[in-house]
């Protein structure tokens, strides 16, 4: 299955991003080793040089991994013809135990792109850079991650095996499959709704309140991380049964597909923006004392919580809609 | 306002050919004045003008400006200092061939993000004022010598530094062109602001426009 | 936010000026993006097209067809095997199929002979696929003789010629009557070729075949939904296969973009220096030549993209159709019906985009961190 166009895309994509970063890994040990900010010597001149090329290359990384993640989804279920028993991605990435796993993988690394980023454009504010070695030191850690992302992607692209009868959404959301994925799509529609609207009011209230006080702002990472797991939750238990009108199809991925007017990715978008921020303040805690951020620390922290307050106010609104213009009756009235 | 201390700047590092262009300079110079440097070729006038216009570290040394300590900056900050601060006159002049007069102007305020209409109109009357109204839109090689100076001045003028940093800036010029150049010096002098430059000419150096003038040899300031 | 796009803008424009600057030196590279993007987006397009045409023609067949089976070979189905089957709970309908290959040495090519279920091509005459009349230049009303495996030749007046629409399959069909079909092969009486049966429900047709399976072991069912995802998979392994060949020339591409973001001539380097010492910051030079890049690309990827629409769906790809259609001597000439894909578009901006931005990357960090203090030495 190798010879699948898309799949060579996210291969070349991932495999290029985890050479260029393994290329740039013995610089950033450099630049943990020698960094002197204090010295005018040409070695410390060169080295501020290259942080140029590590942020344009860790920018380059997750823009790349973003499109990479649609792209893979998108290509899971287009791939589900090829499959008996697929309908739409869940299918695809049942065909082995990698499917998931990958995808999740490839969400993983670019919330921790995006944090890293956050990190290193509060960093590039303070003119002593305090944050080098510690942000240099993340960005080894965030090799491996992005190779293991790879290595996920390649062993599930190279068990692909047309024969294999897999099971999509059908079962594995099903009320009477097992599994935390069924479990949750059993939730009934009434305390998801709960869930769901609670969650993200909590999450909008604290980031909202950070990027007014400047306070909270750990709760508000905290919140925002589970938002996002509440709205998954809401998007499986209740929003994807207004949007296919049908009171027993759960799937969080046939909502991207055409037939239902890709509104999937009204959703998605707005989700992972706000998650992405909300997760980027909670990076930027751990330093809010550290002297020369005092001044920028909270500017940009509050002006990321802010972000992830209207991203999720924009989930909360989308979900309503698609609620309200439904035909399907879940709650009686 | 802008105060050197045992400024060392060094090029080619740790390598055989290793070079101490500045050799410990302490210096103060003083705001709102003309301020020259002189001395022989290869002396580090240049090299001193980049330090103090922020164009480069000092490999040691300190650096203060208004009482700030901005030698161990890195270059994302002195970069900001330098476009609001100093205002640079090239010895080439240094315009971007294929763009016209106009453009060239508005450069160094595109990364401040200034509105286009705002920064036009300033760049305009900058040019008005250098009498350069009808050749804006031209393209700067077509322009002449003179021309092409002012076009310069205008150009560091656009942020409205408080410092204006000249090399040489005589030293394409006629003896006409260079009295004139020390006449808008002048003006902007008057203006309040402060004038550093280096020059061979004694047109410039004795000029009655230039306050102090700085003697250097071999990396070292030598007393006038 | 204001000064944010202010200040893009003003990177935009500048870049648009010196691209306008150096013309001559970016055409060259636009020219190698857009051909490659054009060649890219061609196989994409048309594949696609393929893939689309092939759905829809296998839209009319037969849920399930069933083949009889002799020491591992596809045989005749003999007389009764209709019978036996008898009735099965969802097909709705049954019938045995009459059809086979004849080689023409006339032009060198395979046709479909076939006897339609229903009389509707009396005794004597044939109806012909579009291109078997254009090969044998047949028109309504024209004579045409075969000569039979058997040696006897055969004549048959021309009774009508297919429509163009969905070509694919009927290109190369020649429909006769059972009468003649039986006599043209020495078919013997009460055989049939296969059985089709069609299904109304799509998830009974796994059953049906298992029922099928049961009741005729020595046959072999095959089921539509089987074969649209063979082609699927086919289709998409010839147009990855030819990326995958095609990838040397991506790589070759990377290099000259490359080259081309890294041999900075003198002037453009003296520009940098300058821009560097007026108060440009390396991060805006970065953006600057990013926005360059991403300007380059948009440009040749409308280019390339559009040509290939164009050469595909106005001019059925003439320059790609032989190594991607490749499954008959005769190929039919029919009309692709124009169709974009998302995922198409997507995956050719990872193999054209993605390379070119990843290959200038490091370039454009080395010309960005320029000496600021290089503008004042000449
Ligand atoms: N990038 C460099 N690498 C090595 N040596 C350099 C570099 N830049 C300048 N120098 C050396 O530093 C010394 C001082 O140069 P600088 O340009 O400051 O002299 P200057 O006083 O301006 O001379 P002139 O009057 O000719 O302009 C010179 O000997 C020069 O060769
Ligand atoms: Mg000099």
């Amino acid at each position: 299955m190798l010879f699948q166009p898309a799949i060579i895309a996210l291969l070349l994509a991932s495999g290029v991003a985890v050479a260029m970063l393994a290329a740039a890994a013995p610089f950033a040990v450099q630049v943990i080793r020698q960094w002197d900010i204090a010295s005018g010597s040409e070695r410390q001149l060169q080295l501020e040089r290259r942080t140029y090329l590590f942020s344009t290359l860790a920018a380059f990384v997750m823009t790349v991994q973003l499109i990479a993640l649609l792209l893979f989804v998108f290509n899971a279920d287009r791939m589900s013809v090829m499959f008996v028993g697929a309908m739409c991605a869940v299918g695809t990435l049942n065909v082995n135990a990698w499917g998931f796993p990958a995808l999740i993988a490839q969400m993983a690394v670019f919330f921790l792109a995006a944090t890293w980023l956050a990190v290193n454009h509060v960093d590039t504010r303070a003119p002593d850079y305090p944050l080098v070695r510690i942000k240099y030191a993340l960005l080894l850690l965030l090799l491996p991650a992005l190779a293991f992302a790879f290595g996920l992607q390649l062993k599930y692209f190279l068990g692909l095996k047309a024969d294999v009868i897999t099971s999509c959404c059908g079962s594995l959301f099903s009320g009477d499959a097992k599994g935390l994925a069924a479990e949750v799509a059993a939730l009934k529609p009434a305390p998801a709704m709960l869930l769901f609207y609670g969650a993200i009011a909590v999450s909008a209230g604290l980031t909202f309140a950070h990027a007014r006080t400047r306070r909270y702002g750990y709760a508000a990472a905290a919140a925002s991380a589970g938002a996002f797991a509440a709205t998954l939750v809401g998007v499986l238990s209740f929003v994807s049964l207004y949007i296919y009108e049908h009171p027993n199809h759960h799937c969080p991925f046939c909502i991207l597909k055409p037939e239902y007017g890709h509104q999937g990715y009204w959703l998605y978008v707005p989700l992972f923006a706000a998650t992405a921020a909300g997760l980027g303040v909670g990076a930027l805690q751990p330093f809010r004392r550290v002297a020369s951020l005092r001044e920028v620390l909270p500017t940009v922290s509050r002006r990321l919580a802010s972000i992830a307050a209207i991203g999720y106010l924009l989930v909360a609104m989308i979900a309503t809609y698609f609620v309200l213009q439904s035909n399907l009756i879940l709650i009686g009235h | 306002m802008i105060e050197l201390k045992s400024i060392r700047k060094a090029f080619n590092q740790g390598r055989p050919n290793e070079f101490w262009a500045l050799n410990g300079i302490d210096l103060t110079i003083e705001a709102k004045k003309v301020t020259a440097f002189r001395g022989p070729s290869g002396s580090g006038k240049t090299t001193l003008l980049t330090i103090v216009g922020c164009l480069a570290r000092p490999t040691s040394g300190r650096v203060r400006l208004a009482e700030d300590d901005i030698s161990g900056l890195p270059e994302r900050f002195l970069t900001d200092i330098r476009r609001s601060t100093f205002g640079f006159v090239f010895q080439q002049f240094n315009l971007i061939k294929g763009l016209s007069a106009l453009d060239n102007v508005m450069l160094p305020a595109f990364p401040t993000g200034r509105p286009h209409r705002e920064l036009r109109e300033r760049s305009e009357s900058l040019l008005d004022r250098l009498k350069l109204a009808h050749r804006r839109e031209a393209r700067v090689e077509w322009l002449s010598g003179g021309e092409q100076q002012r076009v310069a001045i205008a150009r560091a003028l656009v942020n409205d530094p408080k410092v204006l940093i000249a090399d040489e800036p005589t030293a394409n010029l006629d003896t006409a062109l260079s009295r004139e150049f020390m006449g808008i010096l002048e003006n902007l002098n008057a203006e309040g602001r402060t004038v550093i430059l280096t020059s061979h000419d004694p047109l410039v150096v004795e000029s009655a426009a230039v306050h102090r003038v700085v003697s250097m040899r071999d990396g070292r300031l030598t007393e006038d | 936010m204001n000064a944010w796009i202010e200040k893009q803008r003003h990177l935009i424009d500048f870049t648009l000026a010196s691209l306008a600057r150096r013309r001559t030196k970016n055409l060259g590279l636009l020219l190698v993006y857009a051909l490659l993007v054009f060649v890219l987006a061609s196989v994409a397009l048309y594949t696609h097209a393929l893939r689309q045409e092939a759905a829809r023609v296998l839209e009319r067949s037969p849920e399930v067809i069933l083949q009889r089976m002799v020491a591992g070979r596809h045989d005749l189905i003999p007389p009764g095997y209709l019978e036996r089957i008898g009735r099965i709970r969802g097909v709705q309908q049954i019938e045995g199929r009459l059809w086979g290959y004849y080689y023409d040495p006339v032009v060198k090519a395979n046709y479909t002979f076939m006897a339609p279920a229903a009389e509707q091509v009396k005794a004597g005459t044939l109806v012909v696929g579009p291109a078997v009349a254009r090969s044998r230049g047949l028109a309504p009303g024209n004579t045409i003789s075969f000569r039979a495996y058997s040696g006897k030749l055969f004549a048959f007046t021309v009774a009508g010629v297919l429509p163009h629409a969905s070509e694919l399959v009927s290109a190369d069909l020649v429909l006769m009557s059972e009468a003649d079909f039986r006599a043209f092969f020495e078919y013997p009486a009460g055989h049939h070729t296969d059985i089709a049966l069609s299904v109304a429900n799509p998830l009974e047709v796994r059953t049906v075949a298992a029922k099928l399976a049961a009741a005729l072991p020595d046959s072999r069912p095959i089921l539509r939904e089987e074969v649209l995802r063979t082609y699927a998979s086919i289709f998409d392994w010839r147009e990855g296969l030819m990326l995958a060949l095609l990838s040397a020339a991506i790589f070759a591409f990377a290099i000259l973009a490359w080259e081309k973001a890294s041999g900075l001539s003198a002037e453009e380097k003296r520009e940098i220096g300058i821009l560097k010492a007026i108060g440009w910051e390396t991060g805006d030079v970065i953006k600057m030549k990013l926005w360059e890049g991403g300007l380059i690309s948009l440009t040749a990827f409308l280019l390339g993209f559009v040509a290939a629409y164009v050469q595909v769906f106005r001019f059925g790809a003439p320059l790609f159709e032989p190594v991607l259609k490749g499954w008959a001597v005769l190929y039919p000439r029919f009309e692709l019906v124009p169709a974009i894909d998302g995922l198409q578009v997507a995956t050719l901006f990872f193999f054209t985009v993605f390379p070119y931005m990843a290959a200038v990357l490091v370039p454009i960090w080395r010309a960005a961190i320029t000496d600021p203090d290089s503008a004042m030495r000449s």
